[in-house]
């Protein structure tokens, strides 16, 4: 396939930027952090998406989803990303969805499925333990318990966990902290005795949460995929969300850069506008270059994950570590070549600084991915 | 089966019977890439075979008209023979400036006569091109340039300087860049001439590089004929012929068409070269560098893939070939310093078989010129600026 986007999915980001720079403005996001709104996002705009089919873009026809595949996902985040709007999309939409798909077959996927495509439905990923994304360290455990198990521990950092009606929990069956292998997926419900969740606001004004397991009790049925196996599917949830935002920063990144370039072109000082000044003008052509490979392997790795699922991980490691890099590399040079202002509340381009700060370290920084990608070529 | 199927199974075949196995083998040394010419010795009979062969079908130039030497094919079968060759190994028959530049050039803007006269001799690699275009005073600035020729009725009189004219000393003929109206505003005084240089007024000097090498030369006319038949396009008007080839170049070296920038892996030839304890390379702060040029590498190769699809979907690339100029000589010299780091005091032999003669040293010099050819790193960043992002001028 060509690395372009197709006529539907050109029609499909088309309808994005306009819905969403209508309804889902940066002034919402503001909107939300200022009135501390409950959920963090609005669920209107969550209800709306889902009836243009957007929580449905990865799931199953016989589910109710439109099944549109990875490159129209990824175009939905750009567009989200331009517009920073905060919604449970990479969570829920990419990274649930995924994941119960992957499962497939179980009860899990006929529950779920259909009430994240009908936007009702909710769904976290609780894997991270500690300050720094890394699947393998995980030391929480599940321990065997009668015809089910225990899980007991804490998970941090858990993306719309305060409003999740149900997490996607990793803990440990086997082997240990450091190891891959031994990992074990549960779908645990909001209302599950022992469990406790705690909102923490982050710097980019979305939600995640601190949550506590207190000798959790889940039945065997709990169970999404297989015991001790749960990296194969927690890989490819992980795959889904990191493409996810690596679309999601790029669409930020190119906001925050096209604000700038336009800045440049109106503000005046020394009696010219600064965009005529040869230093500025370099400094915009190279981060323009840089935005340019950025997309370019963003979009390969979202052809990938439609295209060959399975041999997706290096490309979309690439991707996540790439587009990190240079979507900080854009909100640092926006807010710099925006001067004073740019360092205001008042002025929007600071909302653009801190989500690409907050997208780049979720699930993986830059050098998290880049020392994956060496291991996985054997250096 | 479809034309196209037909076409690839005839084209196997034929390459099959054709191509001498000693040609089957990647290209070892210089030598074994043929640039054609007067000049031109050939590495072995193999080499001589395989031009004579593929030049006989057009396939030299495959798609170029017939009429002009070429193949006649369509782009779709040009490209099946180019994989096909690939499949074998095969190497080019062929490479020039007269198939890369001068070629189109006198496709789009020469007459019927002068692609008669010129395109055939190309295909053949009879006759090899120099190009005339930098000045020791005209370099980024290239439309300052001073090389007078002054019309005598049926010639122009050529004085002046050319530099960085590649491997001139090997070339029959040149293209140049010459200022035919001193009176006119700089870009409306140049044309565009082909001058023979088989002549007692063109004389070349070879440069020698930092590299050790000299694949450029000075150039000069003192009193050179340059028959008027032979201006490409309109008098005064070769600053459009100029600026066509520019760009051509520019997407040529962009689309990797030229091999000039290689975005392969380091991480893996590091390990081999300098050793893994644990899994990982024994220099952590080496092997974070790596990665990330790896991963700028593969990036870079995804921009070209999008920017040709786009192209193929009807989006030109314009000045779009300024973002892969730039960034793959910025990239291409990265490489080869770390290539350097890999490699470590012992890359620095000059004179030694243990390194090739310095191959790699030689190249990490050469890489210092990509920023600097065919429009400095600055004018890509200013052409960026101006043509995609349009920022006002000062």
């Amino acid at each position: 396939m060509p690395l372009v986007l197709n006529e539907e999915q050109e029609m499909l980001r088309d309808m994005a930027r306009g819905y969403l720079t209508d309804k889902a403005p940066v002034t919402q996001l503001r909107k939300l952090r200022d009135t501390e709104d409950e959920s963090g996002f609005s669920r209107d705009a969550w209800r709306d998406m889902a009836e243009m089919g957007w929580t449905g873009v990865l799931v199953g026809e016989d589910h109710g989803g439109v099944d549109m595949g990875f490159m129209a996902m990824g175009v939905i985040a750009e567009e989200m990303g331009r517009t920073l709007t905060a919604s449970p999309f990479v969570s829920t939409a990419v990274m649930a969805a995924t994941a119960l798909r992957q499962a497939g077959g179980g009860a899990h996927d006929a529950r779920w499925l259909p009430s994240i495509v009908a936007g009702e439905a909710v769904i976290a990923l609780a894997l991270d333990e500690g300050r720094k994304h890394d699947p393998a360290k995980t030391a929480m455990k599940a321990e065997r318990h009668g015809n089910g198990f225990k899980l007991d521990g804490a998970k941090t950092f858990v993306a719309d966990g305060h409003v999740a009606d149900a997490m996607i929990v990793a803990a440990r069956t086997a082997g240990a902290p450091g190891e891959e292998q031994g990992l074990t997926l549960f779908m645990v419900e909001k209302d599950a005795a022992g469990l406790k969740t705690e909102r923490t606001m982050m710097v980019d004004s979305r939600n995640a949460a601190h949550v506590a397991f207190d000798g959790v009790e889940v039945t065997a049925d709990a169970v999404l995929g297989e015991v001790d196996n749960g990296a194969v599917i927690l890989d490819r949830a992980l795959n889904a969300g990191r493409a996810a935002l690596a679309a999601e920063l790029s669409g930020s990144a190119q906001e925050s850069f096209e604000r700038t370039v336009d800045y440049l072109k109106e503000r005046k000082q020394f009696g010219q506008v600064i965009g005529t000044f040869q230093a500025l003008q370099h400094r915009c052509a190279h981060l323009f270059t840089e935005l340019e490979l950025a997309r370019s392997i963003m979009m390969k790795a979202l052809q990938t994950l439609d295209e060959a699922p399975e041999h997706a991980g290096h490309i979309v490691a690439a991707a996540k570590a790439k587009v990190s890099q240079v979507a900080r590399l854009s909100a640092n040079e926006a807010v710099q070549l925006h001067g004073g202002i740019g360092m205001t509340d008042e002025h929007e381009i600071g909302f653009f600084m801190k989500r690409i700060r907050v997208a780049s370290e979720m699930l993986g920084d830059a050098n998290y991915h880049a020392d994956r990608l060496a291991k996985m070529q054997q250096y | 089966m479809s034309d196209l199927e037909t076409f690839r199974a005839e084209t196997r075949a034929w390459l099959e019977e054709n191509c001498p196995p000693e040609i089957r083998k990647p290209v070892e040394s210089e030598k074994d890439i043929c640039w054609g010419g007067k000049q031109w010795t050939f590495v072995s009979e193999a080499q001589k075979t395989w031009l004579e062969r593929m030049a006989a079908r057009g396939w030299t130039v495959p798609s170029w008209p017939k009429e002009y030497g070429g193949g006649g094919l369509s782009k779709e079968e040009a490209k099946i023979l180019k994989e096909e060759m690939r499949e074998l190994g095969a190497r080019s028959p062929l490479d020039s400036f007269g198939i890369w530049m001068l070629g189109p050039a006198l496709l789009k803007y020469g007459s019927h006569e002068q692609k008669l006269k010129f395109l055939p001799p190309i295909a053949r690699g009879e006759i090899r091109w120099a190009q005339g275009y930098s000045e020791p005073n005209a370099g980024s600035d290239l439309a300052s340039l001073a090389t007078k020729a002054v019309d005598q009725g049926d010639h122009f009189i050529v004085n002046g300087q050319k530099i960085w004219t590649s491997y001139a000393d090997e070339c029959d003929w040149i293209f140049a860049l010459v200022r035919t109206g001193p009176m006119e505003p700089k870009h409306d005084g140049i044309s565009f001439v082909l001058i023979d240089m088989e002549q007692p007024g063109v004389t070349t000097k070879p440069i020698k590089l930092i590299s050790g090498k000299s694949p450029f030369c000075e150039t000069f006319f003192d009193d050179a004929r340059a028959e008027k038949e032979n201006l490409v396009g309109e008098l005064n008007r070769g600053w459009d012929v100029a600026k066509y080839l520019l760009t051509h170049e520019r997407e040529m070296i962009a689309s990797g068409g030229s091999g000039l920038f290689d975005a392969r892996p380091l991480g893996q030839h590091a390990a081999q070269t300098m050793g893994v304890e644990d899994g990982m390379l024994v220099d952590p702060v080496l092997r974070a560098d790596l990665t990330r040029c790896d991963i700028d590498g593969l990036a870079f190769m995804c921009a070209i893939e999008r920017y040709k699809d786009e192209a193929k979907a009807g989006v030109g690339m314009g000045a779009k070939s300024s973002v892969l100029k730039y960034y793959g000589a910025e990239l291409n010299k990265r490489r080869l310093e770390l290539m350097m780091d890999i490699g470590g005091s012992e890359e620095f032999e000059w004179e030694s078989p243990a390194t090739n003669e310095g191959k790699i040293a030689r190249m990490w010099l050469r890489t210092k010129a990509n920023s600097i050819e065919g429009g400095t790193t600055e004018v890509q960043l200013n052409i960026v600026a101006k043509r995609i992002l349009e920022m006002p001028g000062a």
